[in-house]
Parts: structure tokens; sequence; C-alpha cells
């Protein structure tokens, strides 16, 4: 048995009105890849916080160990110095920097007074040949995709002789393909001793590379399990986060399918000035159908959904587009929306969502009109609304006055999927629905989808999480490099011939 | 009660910590220039000279809350004023067909600038920096032959100067007290007290949360006092002048678009996320437009005003105000990043900058030394603003 390289004992934390984190232990072994998992608002991020000084000494109790001396930790740059290093999910690096000028920056090599440009491409190279990264190290960053930058914030903690890796849902954005690669990083990560914390949703990935998993609910330590005894199962593992077993993740419906075509594209192509963007992609959608859209990250499902959705981004499109049987030429969401198609961003932060206003204000944002008389907004009215959305899908807020930056991923999603039942569109366009949500929160977001298509809405739901698209679709589409890369039948339709497909071109 | 008074304070301390501070800035100028400042005579003159930075410190609230910026505002103001007296002195137009051609011409100049950045994707603080420039060297082009122009119409001039005649003089109680004036303030009591009744009264028919009867009384009781402080001090002079009625209309139609209206929640969802509001179905283009539209309309006001009040149009007018109603507006709660500020704010932010301006002037502070002092205030209410902001999450 290794030493406990870290241990924190009794950590307490309260914000005003909540407790955050209850009396709480978590301690992990030299040497291990150690899994925190939850419920979104169970208190991962917040013990996080703890650990690395976000929250300083004073404004919890308890303590915190770390190779074997209590730390007092007043700032992120304490916990640096021990060799602590926190890679959230939202990247923190600098697009328009080169990808050296990244990893070592604020730990910039000097000679003299001025930087010294040659150690510093030669240490980064050496940081990337250590997290595999093949890549010229003047690439500037914003030409990187997701996973490789999540590599370059690796490289960057690397540099800082980290002892004690955190890692916040590093793969809630990486296709299966990065996900692998990052899983293996850590793997030789561990091997070289490097100690990891895994913050994750994806039960599979905590599977297969856990040493140990820690599982909290409601601010309190539930567990933790041993993976090297046969502990660590997709169902004891739900079983603990949720408090009850899951039976089934996807709930049935009754298919109420009817053979009436609601979207027909055909022919559709996207360019911008650059470069093609979509090519030649033909589907339909009947009424009270799920088709889904699997597809590896940047393959152009996103580009396909927003330039049906009005075009925001200004492609030069080809090709036609029926609603309902009727041509259709939609120059702008707002035209889009009329015509009865919604589209919920996968960037709940960046684009779907205006995080400063409430949840009432997000609910009732693009279809204000129906609460409005010659123009004035009638509030009383607009309160009820809110409040029905907020029994009908569970939102879990104090009010519906609350501020909807500070809700939790799950519940930020369902304020942005009743946005758009508030417009109540014959097509519903669902980018990501459940990306960084928990369990339980996708099986209502689920549920929700499945009474939408009973009551004749259609759906297309873009994912690329492929159980999810297995499990909800009646249909499957491929999407591959900008191009449709086949269809299939529900029946047919199994992780390895997406996989296949969604590769080929 | 005293919880729930502490609760409430709390909860707006933002909102009311402007109140409290325009309060005792008041106050210390009272004291220093032994009751010269709340004077009916320099309370009123302090309302006309804020009257023309207040109605540009309104449009620019929304220019900020769309994370934009206006810079040419100022001199636009002081060359369309000139344009005014041009139409009256040399084109012999008589006053309201002046202030007519002054509006729309501010509402063309500001779509322009909305073109610039709506379409164009200019950014706005060099769109707006070019018509800085564009402006001035306009103003100082439609003077150059002239100089000074002066303006004889006595409608136009009774916007900056002149007060509501006093219908109700002769009625013989109150001598020298402006009669219509209280009149008129005491209907706005009433309507204060009416309206906060019937928001409580549509609240609770919904179930929603509302303050305790007690609490309610003690805030009634306060806002109405000083309510009927303010109408006492203004019907010891002239009365209201007309400054003040058109600040009133301004400031009563932009609160109400902004807070009750479908376009004034659109422009704070822009303001808020763009790209969130035009996925939403909203135009951002469109907002900006309306927007800057906006902005030019009151630009042309303020020149009035400033015209008007000065009975000139002059080479210099306009100088410096759009930095004067920014200054108002970030004094009055809004804030850089988008998305939040509010009209009533502005209007309370220019009170505040134009009352250590007037107070100063009465105390004989060198104007160095006031630069100084306004400079730290904005500092000061900025870092209010930000702290309380954080406090709050």
């Amino acid at each position: 048995m290794s030493l406990d390289i870290l241990e924190m004992k009794a950590i307490t934390k309260t914000f005003p009105g909540v407790k955050a984190l209850s009396n709480v232990s978590f301690q992990v072994a030299e040497g291990e890849i150690h899994c925190l998992v939850g419920e979104n608002g169970a208190g991962k991020s917040t013990l996080m916080k703890v650990l690395s000084g976000v929250y300083p000494l004073g404004s919890y109790t308890g303590d915190i160990l770390f190779n074997g001396t209590v730390q007092a930790f007043s700032g992120i740059s304490d916990s640096e110095k021990v060799g602590i290093a926190i890679i959230h999910q939202e990247l923190a690096l600098v697009p328009d920097l080169t990808v050296y000028e990244n990893i070592l920056l604020g730990h910039e090599i000097r000679k003299g007074i001025a930087i010294d440009w040659n150690e510093t491409i030669r240490r980064a190279s050496e940081m990337l040949k250590k997290v595999g990264l093949d890549l010229n190290p003047a690439t500037l960053v914003k030409d990187l995709g997701v996973g490789k930058q999540q590599l370059v914030e690796i490289a960057k903690a690397l540099s800082r002789d980290v002892k004690l890796l955190i890692l916040d849902e590093p793969t809630a954005a990486l296709n299966e393909d990065d996900c692998d690669n990052l899983l293996m990083l850590m793997d030789g990560l561990r091997k070289q001793g490097v100690t990891c914390v895994l913050i994750s949703h994806k039960l599979k990935e905590v599977i297969r590379i856990a040493d140990k998993v820690t599982v909290l609910r409601d601010g309190q330590t539930v567990c933790t399990l041993d993976a090297h005894q046969g502990e660590v199962t997709e169902s004891a593992l739900i079983k603990h986060m949720v408090g009850r077993e899951i039976d089934d993740i996807f709930p049935k419906r009754t298919h109420v399918r009817s053979e009436e075509v609601v979207l027909e594209v055909s022919n559709w192509s996207a360019d911008t000035a650059q470069r093609s963007v979509l090519k030649d992609i033909s589907f339909t959608l009947k009424k009270g159908e799920i088709i889904g859209f699997a597809g590896l990250m940047g393959s152009g499902r996103t580009e396909l959904a927003r330039s049906i959705f009005g075009n925001p981004d200004g492609y030069r499109l080809r090709g036609e587009m029926r609603v309902k049987g009727v041509k259709k030429n939609l120059g702008s969401p707002s035209e889009a929306i009329k015509a009865g198609i919604a589209y919920a961003s996968e960037d709940r932060k960046g684009n779907g969502l205006v995080l400063i206003q409430d949840v009432k204000q997000n609910i009732t944002l693009a279809n204000l009109k129906a609460l409005a008389k010659r123009g004035v907004v009638d509030q009383n009215a607009e309160v009820k609304v809110a409040n029905s959305y907020k029994t009908a899908l569970n939102i879990k807020t104090p009010s519906v006055e609350q501020i909807v930056g500070h809700l939790s991923g799950g519940n930020q999603q369902k304020v942005s999927v009743a946005k758009w039942l508030f417009v109540n569109p014959d097509v519903l366009i669902l980018d990501e629905p459940t990306r960084g949500i928990d369990v339980g929160a996708k099986f209502e977001i689920y549920t929700i989808m499945n009474k939408l298509v009973e009551k004749g809405m259609s759906i297309i739901m873009i994912s690329s999480e492929l159980p999810e698209v297995l499990g909800m679709s009646d249909r499957v589409y491929v999407v591959s490099s900008g191009r449709l890369a086949g269809e299939l039948p529900i029946a047919q339709a199994t992780q390895e011939v997406i996989m296949q497909m969604a590769t080929s071109c | 009660m005293i919880r729930e008074f502490q609760k409430v304070l709390r909860q707006n301390i933002r909102e009311y910590g402007m109140y409290i501070a325009l309060f005792v800035i008041m106050a210390i100028f009272t004291i220093t220039t032994k009751g010269v400042f709340i004077s009916s005579r320099n309370i009123a003159n302090l309302i006309n000279q804020t009257g023309y930075i207040a109605v540009l410190a309104v449009g620019m609230t929304l220019v900020i809350v769309i994370r934009h910026i206006d810079l040419s505002v100022g001199f636009l103001a002081g060359f369309l004023g000139a344009i005014g007296a041009i139409a009256m002195a040399s084109w012999g137009w008589n006053g309201p067909a002046a202030v007519g051609l002054v509006l729309l011409l501010g509402i063309v100049a500001g779509l322009g600038t909305g073109f610039l950045v709506a379409k164009l994707g200019i950014p706005s603080f060099v769109a707006t920096l070019a018509g800085w420039l564009i402006y001035r060297g306009a103003l100082l082009l439609v003077t150059l032959k002239t100089g000074t122009i002066i303006i004889d119409n006595n409608f136009f001039n009774a916007l900056g100067n002149g007060n509501v005649p006093d219908l109700l003089g002769g009625i013989k109680i109150l001598e020298g007290v402006h009669k219509l004036t209280l009149l008129l303030g005491l209907l706005a009591i009433l309507y204060f007290v009416y309206s906060e009744l019937q928001t409580r009264r549509t609240k609770l028919a919904y179930n929603f949360e509302v303050l305790s009867a007690g609490m309610l009384t003690v805030k009634i009781v306060f806002i109405a006092a000083v309510m009927c402080c303010v109408t006492w001090v203004l019907a010891g002079y002239n009365g209201i002048s007309w400054t003040l009625v058109i600040v009133a209309v301004v400031v009563i139609i932009y609160d109400f678009v902004t807070t009750q209206t479908v376009l004034g929640r659109h422009i704070y969802a822009v303001g808020g996320n763009p790209d969130a509001a035009e996925l939403s179905g909203i135009s951002v283009k469109k907002i900006t437009f309306v927007v800057f539209g906006s902005m030019g309309l009151l630009a042309g006001l303020s020149g009035i005003l400033f015209a008007s009040r000065l009975q000139s149009a002059t080479t210099t007018a306009g100088t410096l105000f759009e930095l004067d109603a920014i200054a108002a507006a970030f004094i009055g709660g809004a804030s850089a990043a988008g998305g939040v500020g509010k009209v009533t704010g502005s209007i309370i932010g220019a009170l505040v900058y134009m009352s250590l301006t007037s107070g100063m002037n009465l105390m004989g502070i060198d104007i160095s030394s006031q630069y100084i002092v306004r400079g730290a205030v904005l500092a000061a209410a900025v870092i209010f603003d930000v702290s309380t902001r954080r406090g709050r999450k």
C-alpha cells in the first residue's frame, strides 16, 4: 500500500443558505488515478476549489494534508507551489498565442530581463513529447481542435513539475478518439508516477481508468470504491450516485410516428469563402420522430443544424429545404422560428442562455411577443409561464427570479429546453442535449423528449454519445467531414457500424 | 420589521447606494454653502443644467447596455443645435419646425452610426471617434462666418430657461409659491401611492412575495415625504421648468420601454449575450440600429436644450458632453460588460455628477480640483458597484 499523497479531512464549506460540503473526507494515494463522481451539485467542483485554494483557508473548516503536512492555501498560487495543478473544463489557454508561449505562460524562462525563447521552445517541445502530441510548438492555439488544446493544457501543468493533477471533466467536449488518447495519456502519466484526480460524468471511462473511485452525493462522501477489488461497476456507481438504481437509462416511449414529413432537406451544401462546410446532404424528418445525428466532433453536425436554423453564420447555401411540404428560404433565426424550427445550442453558456438574466427572462426570451399586448410585456403572466415550466421540467431553482448563471449545468439545460418549448415548434433541434450533465438530469431530459414526440413534435438530436444516439433515436444519420456517410434504421445501428461510417470520409 | 428592513436594504444595496450617495452629496453641499445649495433658485438652476447631460445619459445607458459606446454625441449635439439656430436665424423657420428638424437629423445621424456598427461591423469606439471629429469639424464649419449665432425665438429659448406658467396663480393663498407645481406634486404623490398599492394587489392575486404591510407603509411614507420636499423646494422659486418637464417625459418613456416592453427586453438580452439573443430570433442588427437611432434623437434633444439655455449656438457647444454622459451612466450602475444598466440609475448618476459641479462652484473651488473630485467620485462609484456585485454571488 503506497502512502497517501493527499488527505482531506472533515471538509465543510457553506455558502449563504447552502451547505455545499458537509464533513467530506477524501484520500488519494500516491501514483494512482482517483476518480471523483457524483451528480451535478454533489459538491465535486467545490471540493476541488477548496483543494486548489480558490476558496482560501478560513472560508471552510477541516484540514488538507498534502505529503503528510497540513497546508494553508490562501490562493491558487499557493497550491501550485506545492505541486497541485487543476485543469478546468473551460480551458484557460490564450487562443492567439502559440503553443510554446501558452505552455510556459506565467513561468517564463528568462535570460537576464528578456525571455529566453530558444530554451522556451526546447522546453515546450519536451513537454509536448511527454503528452504524446506531435505538432509544431509555434502553432497558434486557436488553430488546434479541443482535444489537442486539452493536451496542451496538460503539457502546461507538467512543465510546472506537478505532483497532483486534477482534471475537471476533461472529456466532456471530446469525441471518442480524443477521449481515448487522453485516457491513454493518463495511463502513461500514472506509470511516470504522477497522481491524478479525474472528475467525470462518463462512467465508462471511469471504469476503464480508475484505481479508486470516490462518490459524492449532496455534499457528502458516500463511499470510496477500489477497482482492484472489483468494486467499480456501472450499476454500483449509478446506485451510489443517485441513491437508487436506474434499470434503464433510456425511458421507453410509445411511438405515434406518422408518415407525414415535417422537414425535408435535399442536396444541402454550405460554403464559406475559404472552404466547403457541408456537401450534398439530404434527409427527412417525420412527425413524432426523433432522428439522431451521429459523427465525430467537427464533422459538421452543428454547422448543418445552424444552416437550417436561419443560417446565422452566413454560409453560402445551395439545396432545398421544405417545411411541411412548403419550400422555405430562411434568412435568419427569427424566420426559422416563425417557420416552426427551434435550435437549442450545444454551447449553453456561450450562445444558448443569457447567464446574467434570470430563469423567467431566459424561458420567455424567444417568444416574448406571446406575453405582450401592443409591445408591453405582461410580467405577471410571465412569472406564471416560467413557474409552469419550472414544475413541468423539474428545474431545481429557489425561484424563477434566480440568475441562470448560478444554476447547475443540468438545470441550465432544462431552462434552455424550456425556452424552446414555450415557442412550441414543430421541429426541435437539440445539439448535445446532455453534455456535461449528470445521470439523473439526463434521464429527465430523455423523458421530456419522449413526451414531446408523443405530442407530435419532431426532434433532431445531435449527440457525440453513441449510447444516447442508439437509445433515443428512431433513425440515425451519420455525418463525416461535412457529408452524409449514411442513414441507419435503429434496428441496424450499432456503435461499431456508426463509428465505422463516421470515420469513413 | 427591522430584520425585513435589513433584508430589503441588503438585497437592493446597489440601487439604494446611488440614492444615498446623492443624498449625502447634497447634504454636504447644503452645509458647506450654508443652505445656498438647497435653495429653490439653485436647485432650479441645477435641474436646468443637468437636463442636456441627463437626456444624453439616458441614450448612452442603452448604448452601453448593448456593449457599445458613442463618443460622437457631444459634438453631434453641438452641431445639431447650431443647425437649429441657423434654421431660425437665417432661414426664418419657426421654433417648433426647427426643433422637429433637429430631432429628425439626430435620428438620421444615429442611424448612420448604427449602419457603420451593425452593417459594416466597425467597432463603435472607432466609428464614433470618427463621428466626433466629423461633427466637430461640421460645427466649426457652420459657425465659421458668423461665430456665435444668437437665437431670438421665445418658444425655443423657453425650453432651456422658461418655466411652466402658474395657472393657479390667481388663488390668494401662499403668496409667492408656485401653486401649479404644488398641485402637480400632490398628484404625483397620489399616483405613486395608488400604483404601489395596485402592484401589491396584483402580486397578491398571483401569490407572489410582497413586502409586509408595515414595511410597505414605511416605504410609501418615506418616498412621499421626499417627493413633498422636492415639490416644496421647486414651488419656492419659479416652479417647474420646461427642461424638467422634457427630461421627465424622456425618462418616463425610456423607463417604460426598457422595463415593460418586448423591445426593452430584447435590448437587455442582446447586451447580456448577443449570440444567444440572435439564436432566440432577435435581430441584433435591428436592436443596434434602434439603440443608436435613439441615441441620435436624444443628442438632437440635448443640442436643443443647450442652445436654448445659452440662447445661442456657439463654436464649442457640446464639448465633453459625451464623456459627462458616459460618466453619469457608469455612476448610475451601467456595466461595460453589457446587459446591465437602468435609465433611472443614469438620471441619478447625472444628478450626482452635476451636483458636484454646482456645489463646488458655489463653494468657489478651483476648476482643477473639481476635475479631480469628479474623477474620484466616478472611480468610487464603479468600485462600489463592482464590489457589491461580487458580494452578491
